[in-house]
């Protein structure tokens, strides 16, 4: 009855009880990679000299082909949460990302992001490295791949540091995620000085899934169940078939295809 | 720690308008906004930089143009796209083309700068702080595929407090539209220079500012990503004076080369000249 009464009135979930859930670390960065693939090898840092936690990327088997996976992880408990920032990549971050996708071209592997954050990371050796260029380039490098690239929002997408990832051929989001330029907070407190009428801002701000999918901002919502291992089968199955298909499509193809969606807006 | 508080990471930063306050008219005393000093109006002189620092006050996109370029055709002046409606836009919107003669942030066109032609874009931080509506991000995006299609090289000088908040996700779509005309230029092979001017944050650095082959900045322009503040109640720590500044970037190696504006023209074509195959 739960369940059904959760079906029924889903669509009437108010933009700001969906910005509370899509906080609530719903999902974990790491359940998601064990939930979809198998023989996940996590690969580690930039090549520069710096790894940074809170961006997980690695190889792993989605079915019987190799995908490259990188997912924003905001950790688990406090200590874990701190040394990722919440999930606030720091440039180095975004720097490793760019050599997976770019080690993903040079095996015509297929990549998946998953976002999660409240943003880049705004602090002070964050912005001596960089955080403007990292993000800068982690998007160009992007509208480079000849691979299929999808990104998947499951939680916060949080302006550009989520677009960072988000430069893809479709872009999917979870029932109880957001996407938006900023923060309901941040908006707030620019519209009327006063971020305490964040749940006033997210209901004009058009960050829910169901407003994202009307403007084209994204391909696909998720559907979301209290029995996570069945939202991971149905999401794999998804995956599988759209990465086939745009893999028919061809590489050159495909970077116009990408660049296209993206100039329509 | 804040780290929780997920506002504090916004990529929209509140920049205030300093350069409003510096425009007083002509015979009056002013400030620079950099060093302090205090001068006429009159002895900034036409580049109106700052005679102590070199601090170059912040130009309307229309006054640059004039001291920039020799010849200058203007595109799009205004792009037939609808602006997302949003309590207050359209008002704002119609004062900030009263202000600055300008139909969006950006002014955009083909230019013969010391007899290089060259596709040319200059934001203007008059206009809505320079911020990235969906017509900004049309009129680059338009450049780079005119540079694209007639083989010019493309140089753009970025002014932005960053996203435009009215138009919402919108305008971070910007950031990757942009970026796909910018793949495209690139891979035909040709030159694109930035020139950082004060201020550029935001969505704009996290996009087309940081992707050129050169990048010139002028001196002690705020160039970063997240605003000071924001920066400062994250870390719980006051930030050094030269921060954001041009001068600490090119220290960081984000920056080629600071470049006075009096010699930014001669600077930029020596460069164009030297990547058009015709030295």
């Amino acid at each position: 009855m739960a369940d059904l009464l959760g079906f029924l009135f889903k669509h009437d979930v108010a933009p700001a009880e969906v910005v509370k859930r899509s906080r609530e670390d719903r999902f974990l960065a790491r359940e998601l990679i064990d939930g979809l693939f198998t023989d996940f090898i996590e690969l580690h840092g930039d090549r520069l000299g710096n790894d940074d936690e809170s961006i997980i990327g690695g190889v792993a088997m989605l079915g019987n082909r190799p995908v490259t996976v990188i997912a924003i992880d905001k950790g688990i408990d406090i200590n874990d949460k701190l040394s990722k920032r919440n999930g606030s990549p720091q440039p180095w971050g975004y720097r490793k990302a760019q050599r997976l996708m770019k080690q993903a071209e040079k095996f015509h592997r297929p990549i998946i992001t998953f976002i999660n954050t409240p943003g880049a990371f705004p602090g002070k050796e964050a912005e001596a490295q960089g955080q403007g260029d990292a993000i800068a380039q982690s998007i160009l490098e992007s509208m480079k791949l000849t691979v299929p690239m999808i990104a998947i929002i499951y939680g916060e997408g949080g302006s550009g540091g989520a677009l960072a990832l988000a430069t893809a051929d479709q872009v999917w989001m979870f029932e109880n995620a957001t996407y938006s330029i900023l923060s309901p907070e941040g908006f707030a407190s620019i519209l009327w000085k006063d971020s305490k009428r964040s749940d006033e801002a997210a209901g004009i701000m058009g960050l829910t899934p169901k407003d994202l999918l009307e403007k084209h901002i994204i391909e696909y919502v998720i559907p979301e169940n209290r029995h996570h291992a069945k939202v991971f089968s149905a999401l794999s199955a998804k995956l599988t078939t759209e990465i086939n298909q745009l893999e028919q499509v061809g590489g050159q193809e495909l970077v116009k295809m990408r660049r296209a969606r993206f100039r329509a807006f | 720690m804040d780290l929780f508080n997920s506002h504090k990471n916004d990529i929209a930063n509140i920049v205030v308008d300093e350069a409003a306050k510096n425009r007083i008219p002509d015979g009056l005393f002013l400030a620079c906004p950099y060093c302090g000093s205090q001068m006429y109006n009159k002895q900034l002189g036409k580049y109106r930089v700052c005679a102590n620092c070199g601090y170059g006050f912040r130009l309307q996109a229309r006054e640059r143009v004039a001291l920039l370029a020799d010849e200058f055709e203007e595109f799009d002046e205004d792009v037939s796209m609808h602006n997302p409606d949003f309590p207050g836009y359209a008002d704002k919107l119609a004062r900030a083309k009263k202000q600055t003669d300008m139909g969006e942030s950006v002014l955009t066109g083909r230019a013969l700068i010391k007899g290089q032609a060259v596709a040319l874009g200059i934001m203007d931080s008059y206009f809505m702080m320079g911020s990235l509506g969906s017509k900004t991000g049309e009129k680059i995006t338009r450049l780079f595929e005119y540079a694209t299609a007639n083989r010019l090289p493309l140089v753009m000088f970025t002014a932005s407090g960053g996203a435009r908040m009215q138009e919402g996700i919108n305008s971070l779509m910007q950031m990757a539209k942009i970026s796909g005309a910018v793949a495209a230029h690139q891979e035909a092979g040709l030159l694109y220079l930035v020139v950082l001017t004060d201020p550029t944050t935001g969505g704009v650095t996290a996009s087309f500012a940081m992707q050129g082959d050169i990048t010139l900045a002028e001196p002690h322009a705020l160039v970063g990503f997240a605003g000071a503040r924001v920066i400062e109640s994250t870390i719980h720590e006051k930030l050094p004076k030269d921060f954001q500044r041009a001068e600490t970037l090119l220290a960081n190696g984000f920056v080629d080369k600071i470049v006075p504006r009096p010699d930014l023209a001669s600077v930029i074509a020596k460069i164009v000249q030297m990547h058009s195959g015709e030295v």
